[in-house]
C-alpha cells in the first residue's frame, strides 16, 4: 500500500484540468441556484454546446478556433434563451425537469445518424485544439513529482483553466454585489415582492440563466480544449449531478463554494479510486474480493458519492462553506 | 439529537447496500479472451467460404481483416473497447449471392471491454419491399400502447409521491430496474425459478426498499424540514448509489430472462403481437384499472387523494399522514418494479434501464399533470404512442427525442398538463 502514490494521483486530479472544468460549471450553477433560485440539472447541456460549438467550427468546418469558441459560447447564450422564455415563469420544479429533459434531448440529437456529418455522430470529433497548444510556452517534459506530475500540455490547460476560474468567480461576485445582483438575489427570496416593485422578474432571471450557461459552456470549451476533441458520452445526465454534488459539497451561495467544492470532489474522487486499485492489487486480500475490486473502482466511489450527498443532506445541508440561513430560500 | 437519528438512518442505508453485497453474490463481468468480432456466413443454409470482412476504428485506421473459412466462420481481433466500422467486401462474394439489404454493407458497432461481439451479414433474396407506412404504423401503434402502459404503471408512484410530500424522486428510475434485475437473478442466475415467480419475489423485495427508504431516511428528514433542493439531492444521492450497486453486482451487459424469450406471433389483421407482450399489455391493462378503482373507492385510496389534495386538511380531519406516504412509497415502488420486470421481459434487463426511463417518466407525469395519478397513466400512454410512432418516419435512435419534445411544448401550452390543476404551478 503506497500512499504516496494514492494522494499524488489524489492532488493531480483535486488541481488538474477536470476539477477546474467542474469548478467552472459549478460556478454557473452556484449563480443559477446560489444567487438567482434558478433549479438547472441540466448544465451538461450548457457544457456539450460550448464543447460542441468549437469543435464543429475547427474539425467540421475548417474554421479557426478563435472563431469556434465564441460560437460555441453563442450557442449556449441561444439555448438559456430558448430554454429560459417558455420555463422561467413555471415554478423551480417544472424548469429542473424542463433543463435535465433539454439537455438530454441535445445530447441524443448530436450523437444520432443523422448530425454524424457535422457533430461526427457517436465517434466525435478530433484534433481541434492544434491552435491552442501551439500558444503553450512551457517547455516539454514532466512537471511535478511522483504521480503528482502533469506533461506540459495538462500544465498549460490548467494554468488557462485556473485563471478562467477565478475570472468568473471574480465576476460572478462583482455580479451579485452590484445593483443587479442584489435584484437576482430579491428575486429568490421573495419573487412577488420584486415584481411588486416594478421589476421585470423573467428577465432578471433570465439574464442569470445566460450568464450562468455562458460559463458552463466555457467549462465545455476547456473540456474540448484538454482532450482536443468531443465526444456525446462525456455529456450524459450524469455530468451535471457531480457539478451540483461539488457545489454543495463547497457551500451554496458563496464565492469559494463552487472551486473548493470541485477540487475536493476530485481529490476524493480519485484518491477513493486509486485507493482501492492500491487495495486489490495487495496480495494480503481474499482473491474473491480481489477479483471483485479489479475494475470496479469508478463505480465504488460513485456508490461513496452517493452515500456522501445523502449523508451531507443530513448532517450538514448548507455544505462546507454555506450558511444554513440561504437554506431555505428559493425553493 | 436530530443528528444521532440521522445518523442512523445513513448507517441502516450502508447497511443494507452491504447486505445486498452479500445475498446477491457477484456477477460481474468476466474478462473473456479480449474484444473481437466474430460471425459465420451463410447464404440458403450453407456456409459461404472466401468473403472478405474488414474493420476500421473510430478515425478511419484499418483494424483488421478476414477471410470466412470453409465453415462460414470469420473473427476479428479488436486492439480494445470501442466503435468500429465492419465492411463485407461485397466483390468477394460468390456469383449470385448478394446482400440481403444492400445498405447494411457496412456495420457501427460498440464493444465493450472483453466482449466478442457477433456480427451479421444476411446474405439472401432482397426481402420484398416491407410493410407500406399503413402496417408500419399499426404497429407502431401498438408497440406504443404496449410501451406506454409499462411507463404509465411506472410513473404513477413518481407522480403521486411528488402530490404528497412535493418530492421529485430522481431515484425512481432505480426502483424499475431493481425490480428487474432482482426477477433476472432469481429467474436466470441463481435460482431458475419461472419467470411469473421471480417477477413478484422481486416486486415484492423492491416495494419493501421503497418503503425502507421512506421509513428509515425519508421520514425522519422530513421531520427536519429540510428544504425540497435538499430532497432532490437525497434523491439523487440515492440514485446514484443503487444504480452503482447494480452496476457492481449485474454488471455492464444487457442480459434476457429465460421464459418467453423466443414466441410466435399472433396476427389479427395489421396488427402482429407475440402472446407475451400480448398478456404484459393485458395485464398492465387490469393494474392500472386496479390502482384507478383502488384510489376511487378503498379507504387508503380515498386518503391518499385527500392527502394529494391538501395535506394540512387531511391531516387534521383525522388521516394518518405518514402512513399513507408510506403506502404510496411502497405500492409505487413495488408498481415501478412491476413496469421494469415487463419493460425487461419485452426488451432486456440492464442497468441503466430505469435511468433512461426516468426522463420518459417524468415527461409522462409533467403531461399527464405533475402528482396526479391517472395523469400518470394518460401521460404515459401519450410519451408511449409519440415514442414508437415517431419511428415510423424518423430514426429509432432518436425517439426519445420526440418525447422530451412534447414535454417541452406542452409546458408551453398547458403547463398544469392534461388532468392538472391551475393552482398546481404557483
Amino acid at each position: 500500500m503506497d500512499f504516496d502514490i494514492i494522494f499524488g494521483n489524489a492532488a493531480r486530479a483535486g488541481l488538474g484540468p477536470q476539477a477546474a472544468i467542474f469548478a467552472l460549471a459549478a460556478i454557473g450553477l452556484n449563480l443559477h441556484f446560489g444567487y438567482a433560485g434558478l433549479l438547472n440539472f441540466g448544465q451538461v447541456g450548457f457544457m456539450m454546446l460550448g464543447a460542441y460549438g468549437t469543435a464543429i467550427v475547427v474539425a467540421t468546418w475548417g474554421g479557426s478556433l478563435w472563431l469556434g469558441i465564441p460560437f460555441g459560447l453563442g450557442l449556449c447564450v441561444a439555448f438559456a434563451l430558448a430554454l429560459g422564455i417558455p420555463t422561467l415563469r413555471l415554478r423551480s420544479d417544472y424548469f429542473a425537469i424542463t433543463t435535465i429533459a433539454a439537455a438530454e434531448i441535445l445530447r441524443l440529437l448530436i450523437r444520432s445518424s443523422p448530425a454524424t456529418d457535422i457533430t461526427g455522430g457517436p465517434f466525435g470529433l478530433q484534433a481541434i485544439a492544434n491552435s491552442f497548444f501551439d500558444l503553450n510556452f512551457l517547455p516539454d517534459g514532466r512537471f511535478g513529482w511522483g504521480t503528482f506530475s502533469y506533461s506540459s500540455n495538462q500544465l498549460w490547460v490548467m494554468i488557462v483553466a485556473w485563471i478562467l476560474v477565478v475570472l468568473c468567480s471574480a465576476l460572478v461576485l462583482a455580479l451579485i454585489r452590484s445593483p443587479w445582483g442584489r435584484v437576482v438575489r430579491a428575486i429568490r427570496e421573495d419573487e412577488d415582492a420584486v415584481l411588486s416593485l416594478g421589476k421585470n422578474t423573467v428577465a432578471y432571471k433570465l439574464q442569470a440563466l445566460v450568464i450562468g450557461g455562458v460559463i458552463g459552456g466555457l467549462a465545455g470549451v476547456i473540456d474540448a480544449l484538454q482532450q482536443s476533441g468531443v465526444g456525446s458520452e462525456n455529456f450524459e445526465p450524469q455530468v451535471t449531478f457531480f457539478a451540483w454534488a461539488a457545489l454543495i459539497l463547497g457551500g451554496l451561495a458563496t464565492t469559494v463554494g463552487p472551486v473548493v467544492g470541485a477540487v475536493l470532489f476530485w481529490f476524493l474522487r480519485e484518491g477513493v479510486e486509486s485507493f482501492i486499485r492500491e487495495l486489490s492489487e495487495q496480495g494480503w486480500l481474499p482473491n474473491a474480493l480481489a477479483d471483485f475490486l479489479d475494475g470496479a473502482e469508478g463505480a465504488i466511489s460513485i456508490v461513496l458519492m452517493g452515500i456522501g450527498l445523502v449523508a451531507l443532506m443530513a448532517l450538514r445541508p448548507q455544505g462546507i462553506f454555506g450558511r444554513r440561513r440561504s437554506l431555505h430560500l428559493g425553493t | 439529537m436530530s443528528n444521532a437519528r440521522s445518523l442512523r438512518s445513513v448507517v441502516a442505508l450502508v447497511a443494507v447496500a452491504v447486505l445486498s453485497l452479500f445475498l446477491f453474490g457477484s456477477a460481474q463481468a468476466q474478462d473473456g479472451e479480449g474484444e473481437a468480432f466474430s460471425g459465420t456466413l451463410r447464404f440458403g443454409g450453407e456456409p459461404v467460404e472466401g468473403v472478405r470482412i474488414s474493420v476500421v476504428g473510430a478515425n478511419g485506421e484499418a483494424v483488421g481483416e478476414a477471410v470466412t473459412g470453409a465453415d462460414g466462420r470469420w473473427r476479428i481481433e479488436l486492439p480494445g473497447p470501442g466503435t468500429y466500422r465492419a465492411t463485407i467486401d461485397t466483390d468477394t462474394l460468390p456469383e449470385g449471392v448478394t446482400l440481403r439489404d444492400p445498405e447494411r454493407q457496412t456495420l457501427e458497432v460498440t464493444v465493450t471491454a472483453g466482449r466478442s461481439r457477433p456480427l451479421i451479414f444476411a446474405l439472401g433474396e432482397p426481402v420484398s419491399r416491407g410493410p407500406n407506412v399503413g402496417e408500419k404504423l399499426a404497429q407502431a401503434v401498438l408497440n406504443g400502447v404496449k410501451f406506454g402502459l409499462i411507463i404509465a404503471m411506472c410513473a404513477i408512484g413518481l407522480s403521486l409521491i411528488f402530490g404528497l410530500t412535493g418530492l421529485i424522486n430522481f431515484a425512481h428510475g432505480e426502483l424499475v430496474t431493481l425490480g428487474a434485475i432482482l426477477a433476472w437473478y432469481f429467474n436466470a442466475d441463481t435460482f431458475g425459478a419461472p419467470l411469473i415467480l421471480a417477477g413478484v419475489l422481486a416486486v415484492v423485495v423492491a416495494g419493501a426498499a421503497g418503503g425502507g427508504v421512506e421509513f428509515s431516511l425519508l421520514r425522519p428528514l422530513r421531520a427536519r424540514r429540510l428544504g425540497m433542493f435538499q430532497f432532490m439531492v437525497v434523491t439523487i444521492g440515492l440514485s446514484l448509489l443503487a444504480r452503482h450497486v447494480m452496476l457492481l453486482f449485474f454488471g455492464p451487459d444487457r442480459e434476457r430472462y429465460i421464459d418467453y424469450a423466443l414466441q410466435a406471433e399472433w396476427t389479427f389483421g395489421p396488427f402482429a403481437v407475440t402472446p407475451r407482450d400480448f398478456t404484459i399489455m393485458a395485464l398492465s391493462a387490469v393494474i392500472l384499472i386496479g390502482v384507478a378503482v383502488f384510489l376511487q373507492r378503498a379507504r387508503t385510496g380515498k386518503a391518499i387523494r385527500a392527502v394529494a389534495d391538501n395535506p394540512e386538511l387531511a391531516e387534521s380531519s383525522g388521516i394518518d399522514v405518514d402512513r399513507v406516504v408510506l403506502v404510496v412509497w411502497v405500492a409505487g415502488a413495488a408498481l415501478a418494479a412491476v413496469g421494469g420486470v415487463f419493460f425487461g421481459s419485452v426488451e432486456a434487463v440492464d442497468w441503466l434501464m430505469g435511468f433512461r426511463l426516468l426522463l420518459l417518466m417524468f415527461a409522462a407525469v409533467v403531461l399527464g399533470g405533475l402528482g396526479t395519478a391517472y395523469g400518470a397513466m394518460v401521460g404515459g400512454l401519450l410519451i408511449g404512442l409519440v415514442t414508437e410512432v415517431s419511428t415510423v418516419w424518423a430514426s429509432p435512435e432518436i425517439k426519445a427525442v420526440f418525447a422530451l419534445g412534447v414535454l417541452v411544448l406542452a409546458l408551453l401550452v398547458r403547463p398544469q398538463g392534461i388532468l392538472g390543476q391551475r393552482e398546481r404551478i404557483g
